[in-house]
């Protein structure tokens, strides 16, 4: 019968007192649990109100959680109708499961059942708490930033200069290539783009100014900014993260060391500092690019745009970049800390932090680059 | 140290060497594990207790020798042979390893999913009906691992471990970080585990109590090979420095008791 399990009628013998009897064999194991849990819904719809059910298990060949389970649904299946069920022939080394078995599954605990518009409506409201929670974790970081700039003034000793360098090289110094690769790019794809335009109405010389104070006021630094962001806010929060969930940063503070102090001032001035650095080079890269594009693609000369460039943007445009930078460094920094510090134990829980950390300093980025550019237009620069 | 030619094995290694960073941690190691045994696995730590039974699940490659289970050469079996062992056997890992992004439930739930094809129902009742088994009440199947005690992480751990019922579970340090009394009571817990689904059990420990209390047959490893095997009081009165510092140690029960 190549294991197949079984649940047979034996008959309604007279002998058994009207008793029907049930004969069961084969494997009763996890593989087969699919068809046996079949086999016994079926027995147990076939025989509603029978008044009593003798189940007689010696030809099961084999047993296991998922049989002596089954056989467990099967008997208060048939308890339920009012069926009396008795297990006859269980072999010795099946019957502690089955006994085992019946103590389980008594109380089920009730799964909470949701309304779908309550269910929405309390999202949200969640939603508006925990942007409200986002805004006092960002005040509350800056207020310890603070505070940890306040302590290193006063006692200039414990400030980790080591860790400040070590950050910098890795926020800064080794992001320049392929900073200085994407802005070159911007730089150039901006220019064919005047250019392609410019050209139809005969104003091709001022794809210069374009690009000049395109690129210096806003896409520069707006372009930096959202490559540090995914590339250094991104490894703050997950190394800050998974430090939390190891507790590392736990052990830190019963040494009585401040996390913010050791691990987050470091890294928000090494972003503070590498920013307007990455911003100006990226600048140039771009200015660079978009001469290259002028010259192969517009047939403009290099003295040609040098001289333009000269006249169309001035020392304000190039300082509104610069002055920009440093704010979207500190920006991305105190995201990445508070995300980071805000882990909680799961795998899950990090990788939704790492990625709120990204969407939110972006965002930030771009929300604070136009409030600063409204800025400037009110004080006239 | 060919004691254990048993014909009831149901782990037999033979000759195994296994490097760890170039040298040999584990060299030529012989080791039988009978069906329906509980194994206790000792060792000084960094011998390569949890790197044995790390190969012979198959997560480290071995250099040399042979692994069998259930009559099946592990190293020369195909992809779907191995499979089908490795459906038959249940690992619960040091730090329970419970997937965190899951609750207990879900967790438990998990290899049945992959490995059978089961209702949503019996899915539900089997998960509960593991976890009540482990001594769990059912309001911890909705919780997430992070949200869990040391104790409850073991125990979630070890239903999902037997949760396509198994017949041989392998255990690392189940006792570790656990209260002298959980300790006792996980004790308890497998052994009766034991007893009710049959299985064989290969247990890595550092537990004294545990090997007193439920282990059949206790291996030693040291210098890289079982030096010696057969239940406690064979390892009582071994002669080797090693074993007798281990068994009659200041912490061991029975030199322990009578100092006291």
């Amino acid at each position: 019968m190549n294991g197949e399990p079984v649940l047979e009628s034996a008959g309604q013998g007279a002998g058994h007192g009207g008793r029907l009897a049930l004969s069961a064999g084969g494997l009763w194991t996890a593989e087969r649990a699919g068809e046996l849990e079949r086999l016994i819904e079926r027995v147990i719809a076939r025989h509603p109100g029978v008044d009593g059910v003798d189940i007689d298990m010696a030809r099961v060949e084999r047993l296991d959680t998922f049989g002596a389970w089954l056989l467990e649904r099967l008997m208060r299946g048939l308890s339920a109708a009012g069926g009396e069920p008795r297990i006859t022939g269980l072999a010795d080394r099946h019957r502690a499961l089955v006994l085992r078995a019946r103590e389980v599954n008594r109380a089920v605990p009730a799964s909470p059942r949701r309304v779908m518009l309550a269910a929405s409506l309390e999202v949200v409201g969640r939603t508006v708490v925990q942007v409200g929670h986002d805004i006092a974790a960002v005040v509350a970081m800056l207020g310890a930033l603070a505070v940890a700039v306040g302590r290193a003034v006063v006692h200039p000793r414990s400030f980790r200069l080591t860790s400040l360098v070590h950050q910098v090289d890795r926020v800064g110094w080794r992001a320049v290539p392929i900073i200085l690769l994407i802005t070159f790019l911007i730089g150039a794809i901006l220019a064919q783009q005047g250019l392609f335009h410019f050209r139809q109405f005969g104003a091709d010389i001022y794809v210069v100014d374009m690009v000049g104070i395109l690129v210096l006021r806003e896409v520069g630094v707006l372009m930096v900014a959202v490559m540090v962001a995914g590339r250094s806010g991104s490894s703050y929060t997950a190394e800050l993260g998974s430090m939390k969930m190891r507790e590392e940063i736990d052990a830190l503070r019963t040494m009585g060391f401040d996390p913010i102090d050791v691990l987050v001032l470091p890294r928000v001035l090494a972003l503070v500092i590498a920013l307007p650095c990455l911003a100006f080079l990226g600048s140039m890269a771009a200015l660079y690019g978009g001469g290259l594009m002028c010259w192969a693609y517009g047939g403009m000369s290099p003295d040609v745009y040098i001289t333009r460039m000269r006249d169309a943007i001035s020392l304000g445009d190039f300082a509104i970049g610069l002055i920009k930078a440093p704010f979207m460094g500190l920006i991305i920094g105190v995201i990445a800390g508070v995300q980071g510090l805000s882990v909680a134990g799961s795998a899950e829980s990090l990788g939704r932090k790492t990625t709120d950390s990204v969407v939110k300093s972006i965002f930030l980025v771009i929300l604070v680059d136009g409030v600063l550019a409204m800025f400037f237009a009110a004080v006239g620069m | 140290m060919d004691t254990n030619a048993d014909d009831d094995a149901v782990i037999r290694v033979r000759d195994l060497v296994v490097d760890f960073g170039g040298a040999p941690v584990l060299d030529r190691l012989c080791l039988d594990v009978r069906r329906g045994e509980i194994l206790g696995f000792v060792g000084a730590s960094g011998a390569g207790k949890s790197l044995l039974m790390r190969t012979i699940i198959g997560l480290v490659p071995k250099r040399a020798g042979m692994i069998e289970v259930d009559g099946v050469d592990l190293g020369a079996a195909s992809a779907s042979a191995r499979r089908r062992v490795e459906r038959r056997w249940g690992i619960l890992f040091q730090q329970g390893a419970l997937f965190s992004s899951l609750t207990a439930r879900q967790n438990v739930q998990f290899p049945i999913r992959e490995y059978l094809r089961v209702s949503k129902r019996l899915l539900d009742e089997i998960a509960l009906a593991k976890l009540e088994m482990v001594g769990l009440s059912p309001d911890v199947c909705d919780k997430y691992p992070a949200q869990l005690s040391g104790g409850m992480t073991k125990r979630v751990a070890l239903a999902r471990a037997l949760a396509l019922d198994p017949d041989i579970v392998f255990l690392d340090e189940p006792t570790s970080g656990l209260d002298p009394i959980g300790a006792g009571e996980f004790d308890d817990l497998i052994r009766t585990l034991q007893q009710t689904l049959g299985l064989t059990v290969f247990m890595v420990t550092h537990d004294l109590d545990s090997l007193h209390t439920v282990c059949d047959r206790i291996a030693v490893l040291a210098e890289g090979r079982v030096i010696t095997a057969g239940p406690i009081g064979t390892m009582l009165a071994s002669e080797h420095p090693w074993v007798q510092s281990y068994f009659h140690g200041k912490r061991s029960r029975v030199d322990g008791a009578r100092a006291a």
